[in-house]
């Protein structure tokens, strides 16, 4: 019973990180209808800048935030230079640039920062709490994790909900010719959409090194989990991003206490074969219109 | 060897060529074979002859680039045909590979012929194809990349698990066989040489490689390439003229996987181990890196873009190592400059290589013309 509870602890801790990482695959996707392969790439890059701020400065927050910086000026950078020119209506086109962007910063990571695996201090303790005098998988880490998770997607349905620019980033999304009609500033929303989801996926990227080893391909695998958590919830809603990541946390870390560590790959492949054929909107899209 | 294999890609065009024949274009029209297989075969001949020259006049280390070439060539034939004829995208092509090389290694310590084992290869991993390509037939652009990039990621972990029979992290040693006696003396009659190792392999590869060019343009040219280029243009009108989508992009990525199963099995021969870091996902968007630059839906630019593969990566890691990066950093040179490749190719010549120059050259032989004999004439 209680590896049972420790598990789904591991899960959840996890999930949080999957799901930052499919909200800003989610927050992309509605932004321009592009999935980012690059997204993990460009997380592992600012996740090194931040390693290099942590391990001259000491403090972990003082890294985090400048990976958030680096997060946003590098997603609006890639925006700007790369992903306008690619066009509309060039589906293919836009997954090739991104994979493109995908190897070429996972290989420039490399060449800059060394391909050797270092650790990353983690923001508090990595000791369980005790409940009771039994140890539980639930760290202050953890809760760290968890919290600036819940922080990060309450800010961004305020953005969304509450603001005038959240309003015009909708309009683009929604219908980029009209909004340019009534006065949006459709291209600089864009940028900004971008730069918002890759400041996401810069605090997923430290999040999941943080307490555990990076390397340039650390994010590989979570690149995929964040892509089955945001298909399983649905590409086009944050908060089926969210369940999602979570959902997928808790699923490998059975797998990985059960089965398998090896497996979980596999898992995840399972998951979205299932999603796709059962379900393709996910579970939490509203509309299932299909665009011709 | 830009000639030769020219027609094949014009094939489309040759009517109006022939309607105002020029002196060398009429002479050219006459000699060139009607019939489409015998137009390909012709060209296998050139191609084979091609090959025996090359792996004639060069050395032991360029025999051994050309072998890794063939595998590079065969895989990225069968992604063009994918990608470029059906518009579908595939991540999984290195994890499809891998299924070919491993079944290569189990298949060979058990006294199977060479050629039988390739076979196998290809079968088994076009089994597993149709089970890839019908969940990826209902899948789009993104979808479908995600899913099959999701399959290459989980591939290589079933190796690791099932490590009694599949070797693990070390991976699978694959024996490599000693060329045959009669082939020997044939290379020894033919140019004097000894016949190496390397250029057995060689020889291998790329027989096997031209055979499945061949089988890929005749498949290309049928009835059954046209459904593929339809269902890629427009699924709506496609489904109107009849066609199912579904079984047909089935049918896609079944050969497709066939082709990335048998370069698996060359691979096997040639690196002589199947191992899991082997077919990393780097694998499956370098194959997709080849297949871009030399312009999607082109054989003859899957050849190309598998010479990139094969050539570029000691030229950039010397270049790195001359300006003072340590060796792992030169390694990763290599990586650096595909996905430079490939963004740059899709901003900037979105047909690659043989689209752009094809492009050029349709500009330049429908253009008003003075002397139409002088430019056919350079042909």
């Amino acid at each position: 019973m209680l590896q049972f509870v420790n598990t789904l602890l591991t899960g959840l801790g996890q999930g949080a990180v999957y799901a930052a990482f499919a909200l800003a695959l989610v927050l992309i996707w509605r932004a321009t209808r592009v999935v980012n392969f690059a997204q993990g790439a460009m997380a592992a890059f600012t996740t090194y800048l931040a390693l290099l701020v942590v391990e001259s400065t000491g403090s972990w927050w003082v890294g985090l935030l400048v990976a958030l910086a680096c997060g946003l000026v590098l997603g609006a950078g890639v925006e700007r230079v790369v992903v306008r020119r690619v066009g509309p209506h060039n589906e293919l086109g836009a997954v090739i640039v991104t994979l493109g962007l995908f190897v070429a910063l996972q290989a420039l990571a490399s060449i800059l920062f060394g391909a050797q695996f270092r650790s990353f201090p983690a923001p508090a303790g990595l000791e369980g709490f005790s409940v009771g005098g039994v140890t539980v998988a639930l760290t202050p880490s953890m809760l760290i994790t968890i919290g600036a998770v819940a922080v990060v997607l309450l800010g961004l349905v305020a953005l969304f909900r509450f603001t005038d620019v959240g309003l015009r980033m909708r309009a683009s999304a929604f219908d980029g010719e009209v909004a340019r009609l009534l006065g949006v500033p459709v291209g600089r929303m864009l940028t900004l959409g971008w730069a918002l989801a890759a400041l996401v996926g810069s605090l997923a990227g430290v999040l999941i090194a943080s307490g555990s080893l990076v390397w340039p391909a650390y994010m590989d695998t979570v690149i995929v989990n964040g892509f089955v958590a945001a298909v399983l919830g649905g590409l086009d809603s944050p908060g089926g991003a969210v369940v999602g990541g979570l959902a997928m946390g808790v699923i490998l870390a059975l797998v990985t206490g059960y089965v398998g560590a090896d497996l979980v790959p596999l898992a995840a492949l399972a998951v979205l074969v299932a999603v796709l054929l059962v379900r393709p909107q996910g579970l939490f899209a509203r509309t299932a219109a299909r665009r011709v | 060897m830009a000639t030769p294999v020219r027609p094949t890609e014009k094939a489309g065009s040759a009517p109006r060529s022939g309607r105002e024949p020029g002196r060398w274009a009429g002479l050219a029209a006459r000699l060139r074979p009607r019939a489409t297989f015998a137009r390909h075969a012709l060209l296998a001949l050139v191609a084979l002859v091609v090959v025996v020259l090359l792996l004639e006049l060069t050395g032991p280390f360029r025999n051994s680039q050309f072998a890794t070439m063939s595998y590079y060539a065969i895989a990225a034939a069968g992604l063009t045909v994918l990608t470029g004829l059906n518009g579908q995208i595939s991540l999984g092509h290195g994890a499809l590979m891998a299924v070919g090389a491993y079944t290569a290694g189990l298949l060979l310590p058990a006294g199977i012929p060479l050629l039988v084992v390739l076979v196998i290869a290809a079968g088994v991993t076009a089994v597993v194809g149709v089970i890839v390509g019908a969940a990826a037939s209902r899948l789009k652009g993104p979808y479908l990349a995600g899913a099959t990039l999701a399959f290459a990621v989980a591939v290589p972990g079933l190796a690791i698990h099932f490590d009694e029979a599949l070797g693990g992290e070390q991976g699978l040693a694959v024996p490599s066989p000693r060329a045959p006696e009669w082939f020997a003396d044939a290379v020894y009659f033919l140019s004097a040489n000894e016949t190496s190792s390397a250029k057995y392999l060689a020889y291998v590869g790329w027989t096997v490689a031209i055979v499945a060019f061949l089988l890929l343009a005749n498949l290309a040219a049928s009835r059954i390439g046209r459904i593929w280029r339809a269902v890629r243009d427009d699924e709506v009108a496609a489904e109107l003229a009849g066609i199912r989508l579904s079984p047909v992009r089935v049918l896609a990525f079944t050969v497709s996987a066939a082709c990335a199963g048998l370069a698996g099995g060359v691979l096997g021969v040639v690196v002589r181990l199947a191992a899991p870091t082997g077919f990393t996902i780097v694998l499956s968007i370098s194959l997709l890196t080849a297949v871009v630059l030399g312009g999607l839906g082109s054989l003859f630019g899957a050849v190309l873009g598998s010479a990139l593969l094969v050539f570029l990566p000691p030229a950039v890691t010397n270049l790195g190592a001359s300006a003072g990066l340590s060796d792992v950093q030169s390694a990763q040179l290599a990586p650096f400059v595909y996905g430079a490749v490939l963004i740059l190719v899709i901003l900037l010549a979105p047909g690659g290589v043989v689209g752009t120059v094809r492009a050029r050259w349709h500009a330049r032989t429908t253009a008003p013309a003075e002397a139409p004999e002088e430019r056919t004439g350079r042909s």
